[in-house]
């Protein structure tokens, strides 16, 4: 078989499971005598709890427990400043103490044999609350500490934004945003004996294995963590959160297995989300629209009880070149749960304000958008000193395509200017980049005499199509057909794999999977030469004396090297004659540490977004959406084009819908639910298309493969702010983009 | 959710006498259930009951049986074809498998998604009179800018009865004093000082069917409903209208709005300013500051206020276009 697999749009292994309904979720296990656990979570922001009485939800029929602070087993912290895979959600486990730092904080879990007993239950216990004032506002924090946690300088920014010619000096705000996956976070855990079993919805089972292990004190060869299929995670499900303890500690209590589930309202909460961020950004720059000088300033609120950092900075000191830079970062602690990564940490927060600032001084140098990020490309990673080379970037090339494709060079700038039918079309672009990571992995390839193969790795697939990648990679070495590959994921006790996060995950694992097809498929062919009454066998042949001829291995056939496949013997044979199962190899790769001091890694893209604006009635759509990418070698266009154009889907959302809604009063976030939170309906999604300019970065794997899960939401935001502008004049630096704040802007009148 | 009794009604006489709280789609009951904002002891469960035909009436009319699904009632071929404005209200609405749950008479009676009438643990007058609104201080963006009170500004979602209020449909119910039809102008109430109190409903009477009258040859009408996103919303702002002309003047007009007020919101204000004048932008513009001229905005929802007005102009120039 020719390599052509790699990069064919493959249809994923494990679709036909979860469209027909198979595929298990961790609420699916069903474990016999399971019992149910249902939370009490805090109404208030801020406080402690001052009494908590069970008595009459005791005494509800079928209650088993009622778990809180007075009466829990002790949790303990993970070891997570001290040790890699050891990272929770949030440090302080639940029930900890009486103290309450967010609403919507577990303060029970009431454990039932029913589900509806459960939920009965947990609205009969009553909690007497010492509130103390919330803070869910910046305005209402306190000042944030000097010096600030992250920063970063090169030249004098200061001095350089004072004395440029044309000055962009603008504030810009994310608010919170909620994952919401459709599969809600659960957890059922069955003990045997001393071994605790979690089926998980998690997207690092090692991660989540060792974390487990060390906040319910018990080895971590007792735990194993099972998590085959994911409803969708988009970061929020990396690691650990307090569910799972409650979950583990309940199943112990009641001498049975327990299953919670998060509750739709809790997943605002208890399992992080994507922190606001305020961002100050100055820019300074020439007449002629060279930057000099680049100055950013976050704010981001943490939880009280653990600190998350959402890097907005990063990006700003590689993605232009500009001689002179300063970011700095400062962390502020509000009364809300311990926010996480969500899709694109940290580069989606910052491009929003860095995007938006370059297209508003596009604005006033009355110069194309496009022109303007062509005139400061970087040809070097300027973040470092000295610069270094990217170990492969073509993002001229992406905003060369997509500007052909988009067609461009119609647009014209004024804004309002461009008309379709009755309607204001706006169009509007951005940059998009995402580093590229790679981390270390370790995979199992079996080859078995019925001529199927297995391949297997406790790394999992959140839905991006892993477990397609790990089946075209044996199927490209091997030539066996993909539906006679099994591929076995989400499992802690396979060998190690990577967390899916960070988009990392591909580039990690196919190196390993490469390797250790490669071995199995070494051990068969030296079978095949080792084994009488192997055709490959020397005595059979009476061949001269010497080295045996070389075998390969093609369409699932041994053969000698320099002759056609066909010559040859199904592997399965070889494996079957020598009286064997199966042969498998086992490979750990990891990346160069020479390649990661030498070169700088990214992805980059070009996004595009049209925008439809009815003044009449003050209805704004996004109408037309492009994205084009350099990420390297695509392992599989349909997989890859999926990823693309879902996060570009996620990205309407943060750029128009999405905000979850604190109630500064007591800190609820108020829009809790799939109505209320608004992300985009399929009614949402316009025509959208992505194109991939396919240059293979060699230095990172020797696929030339880099991660696509995040990079596509990267520049959606200011590329649809930049065209609402453009058909608006309105200028949205906060998000997302409101019709009042249209109509309050707009000079268009009813059309 | 607490424990309720259920039980089954086979007659409609029966389900009077039962006296509890009806179930049909159970798309607004079971889930406000589920939030313990609704704990009612005894569930019955009408879906059983012969009310699911929509018939049309010797005098040219419609009549709606309560348990028709708002899908079958919005792909109803009559539906369709003369009571446009229902249909667009209808398929507007939730999204395809609620409508395939939610009834005629559910829709009318949903309650309000205001966020704090949905959380029992937030003073709620409409809930619990006398506790006090959380929305007159909170964050009030989907609230009422007609019909509210110091008491309660929670908007009535449904876009149906938006649509059937300028239809002028009729509710007919049977309680335990008998039978009543009720015209829909005066089923809803303004909350007032008692928002607990949203309609003339009283305990064990149900709602049989609803009945449209016959549109004059030439009517026309149309549904415009204005939200953040496409599809899947309430409304911020919505606007039914059906509407007669002769020779350029505007003969009749029903206007009503949706996503504004305090109940599915007529506005005589409006069709008096339409109703014997030319079908010009300036007859429009004129309508919606009539219409919008007792509007009061509350922190958040002051956009409402000109959203509903650009709604009711464009309505009016969809409808009167062509004619
Ligand atoms: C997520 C979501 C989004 C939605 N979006 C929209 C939207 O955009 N627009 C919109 O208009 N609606 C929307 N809805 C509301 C939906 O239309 C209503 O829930 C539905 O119409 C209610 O009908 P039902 O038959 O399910 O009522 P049920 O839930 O069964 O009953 C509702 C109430 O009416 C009473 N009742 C029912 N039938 C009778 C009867 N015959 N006589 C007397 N009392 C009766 C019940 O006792 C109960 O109090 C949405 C709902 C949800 C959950």
């Amino acid at each position: 078989m020719s390599t052509s697999i790699i990069g064919a749009p493959v249809t994923r292994v494990d679709g036909r499971a979860k469209v027909t309904g198979a595929a298990q979720y961790a609420v699916d296990h069903s474990p016999s005598n399971v019992a149910f656990g249902y939370p009490v979570w805090s109404t208030i922001g801020n406080g402690r709890i001052a009494n908590i009485d069970t008595s009459a939800a005791e005494r509800m029929p079928g209650v088993l427990a009622v778990l809180h602070h007075g009466n829990a087993d002790p949790l303990f912290r993970p070891a997570e400043r001290f040790e890699p895979y050891s990272r929770a959600g949030e440090v302080r486990p639940p029930f900890e103490d009486d103290q309450v730092y967010y609403y919507g904080q577990y303060v029970a879990l009431v454990v039932a044999n029913t589900f509806e007993q459960a939920q009965a239950a947990a609205s009969a216990v009553r909690v007497e609350y010492q509130p103390r004032p919330s803070v869910v506002t910046l305005a209402a924090a306190p000042a944030p500490q000097q010096p600030p946690l992250l920063h970063y300088l090169r030249g004098n920014a200061v001095q350089a934004f004072d004395r440029a010619p044309v000055r962009i000096d603008q504030t810009y705000e994310i608010p919170t945003e909620t994952h919401n996956p459709m599969e809600l976070h659960a957890t059922t855990a069955v003990w045997d004996g001393d071994r605790l079993t979690l089926y998980e919805s998690s997207q690092g089972v090692v991660n989540h294995q060792h974390v487990m292990s060390e906040m319910m004190g018990i080895p971590v060869d007792r735990v194993t963590v099972l998590s085959p299929y994911i409803g969708s995670g988009f970061g929020g499900k990396l690691f650990p959160w307090p569910h799972s303890m409650l979950a583990a500690m309940a199943a112990r209590r009641v001498q049975r297995p327990v299953k919670v589930q998060v509750p739709r309202d809790l997943m605002f909460t208890t399992v992080g989300h994507r922190p606001l961020t305020h961002q100050h950004v100055r820019i300074g720059a020439t007449q002629d629209g060279k930057l000099l000088s680049i100055e950013h300033d976050v704010q981001q609120p943490t939880s009280l009880v653990d600190t998350f950092v959402e890097n907005c900075i990063g990006v700003t000191s590689m993605l232009y070149s500009c001689p002179n830079v300063g970011t700095q970062q400062q962390l502020i602690p509000m009364n809300i749960g311990t926010p996480t990564p969500m899709r694109g940490p940290g580069i989606v927060s910052g491009l929003f304000p860095l995007e938006s600032a370059l297209d508003e001084l596009a604005v006033q140098l009355k110069m194309d958008p496009l022109d303007l990020r062509l005139k400061n490309y970087a040809e070097q990673d300027e973040s470092y000193d000295p610069p270094r080379p990217f170990s492969s970037k073509r993002l001229r090339e992406c905003y060369q395509a997509g500007a052909e494709k988009w067609g461009w060079s119609r647009r014209t700038p004024q804004v309002g200017s461009m008309r379709r039918g009755n309607e204001i079309v706006g169009w509007g672009m951005a940059t998009a980049t995402w580093h590229a990571g790679r981390g270390s992995a370790t995979v199992r390839v079996r080859l078995n005499a019925d001529g199927t193969a297995r391949a297997s790795c406790a790394t999992q697939d959140i839905g991006t199509g892993t477990y397609t990648v790990f089946a075209q990679v044996v199927a490209e070495k091997t030539g066996i057909p993909i539906d006679k590959i099994e591929v076995v994921l989400g499992d802690s006790s396979l060998p190690d794999g990577p967390t899916s996060g960070g988009s990392t995950a591909t580039a990690t694992v196919l190196p390993a999977v490469d390797q250790a097809t490669q071995g199995a498929i070494g051990r068969v062919i030296a079978v095949a030469q080792q084994t009488p009454g192997s055709p490959f066998y020397p005595g059979d042949h009476a061949q001269t004396a010497g080295d045996p001829p070389k075998l390969a291995m093609t369409a699932g056939r041994i053969h000698l090297a320099d002759r056609p496949p066909e010559s040859g013997v199904p592997f399965g044979e070889i494996i079957a004659g020598a009286r064997l199962a199966a042969l498998d190899a086992e490979a750990r790769t990891a990346p160069d540490p020479r390649d990661e001091h030498r070169y700088s890694s990214h992805s980059f893209g070009a996004q595009f977004i049209e925008v439809t604006w009815d003044p009449g009635i003050a209805r704004l759509r996004v109408s037309r959406g492009l994205t084009v990418i350099d990420a390297g070698r695509i392992i599989n266009q349909k997989t890859g084009r999926n990823q693309i154009l879902g996060a570009v889907v996620m990205g309407i959302g943060m750029g128009i819908f999405e905000e979850t809604l604190y109630d500064p009063r007591n800190a609820k976030p108020l829009n809790n639910n799939y109505s209320d939170y608004l992300v985009a309906t399929n009614a949402d999604v316009p025509d959208l298309d992505c194109i991939f300019v396919e240059y293979p970065d060699l230095h990172l794997n020797e696929y030339g493969a880099r991660g696509i899960g995040e990079i596509g939401l990267a520049g959606v935001a200011p590329a649809l702010t930049a065209a609402v502008y453009h058909a608006t004049g309105v200028r949205v630096r906060r998000l997302p983009v409101r019709v009042e704040n249209l109509m309050a802007g707009s000079q268009q009148k009813i059309a | 959710m607490q424990v309720f009794r259920y039980s089954q009604a086979r007659t409609v006489e029966g389900a009077v006498r039962a006296n509890g709280t009806f179930l049909a789609g159970g798309t607004t009951l079971v889930d406000l259930m589920k939030l313990n904002v609704l704990q009612p002891p005894a569930v019955i469960d009408i879906n059983g009951l012969p009310l699911d035909r929509v018939e049309s009436l010797p005098n040219g009319g419609l009549r709606i049986g309560a348990l028709v699904r708002n899908s079958d009632l919005a792909w109803n071929e009559t539906v369709k074809e003369k009571y446009t404005v229902l249909s667009e209200a209808l398929l507007s609405g939730a999204s395809p498998q609620l409508r395939n749950m939610a009834t005629t008479g559910g829709n009318l009676l949903q309650k309000t998604r205001c966020y704090y009438y949905r959380d029992t643990n937030y003073a709620c007058n409409k809930r619990q009179p006398g506790a006090g609104c959380s929305a007159l201080d909170g964050f009030n963006r989907i609230h009422a800018v007609l019909g509210g009170s110091d008491h309660c500004v929670a908007t009535h979602p449904s876009d149906m009865a938006v649509a059937m209020m300028a239809l002028e449909a009729t509710v007919h119910t049977q309680g335990p004093k008998g039978e009543r039809s009720i015209p829909l102008d005066e089923f809803y109430l303004v909350p007032g000082d008692t928002p607990e109190k949203e309609n003339v409903l009283v305990p064990g009477e149900i709602i049989t069917h609803v009945t449209l009258p016959p549109l004059a040859a030439g009517t026309r009408s149309h549904y415009l409903k204005l939200r953040d996103r496409a599809q899947y919303e309430f409304a911020l702002a919505s606007v039914a209208v059906v509407i007669q002309i002769s020779g350029g003047n505007i003969t009749r007009a029903r206007v009503a709005f949706g996503g504004v007020a305090t109940k599915p919101w007529r506005s005589r204000e409006a069709e008096r300013a339409l109703e014997g004048h030319a079908a010009t932008t300036e007859t429009f513009s004129r309508a919606s500051d009539a219409a919008m001229a007792g509007a009061k905005p509350l922190q958040y929802n002051g956009f409402k206020i000109e959203l509903a007005k650009r709604a009711l102009v464009r309505t009016l120039e969809t409808t009167t276009q062509t004619a």
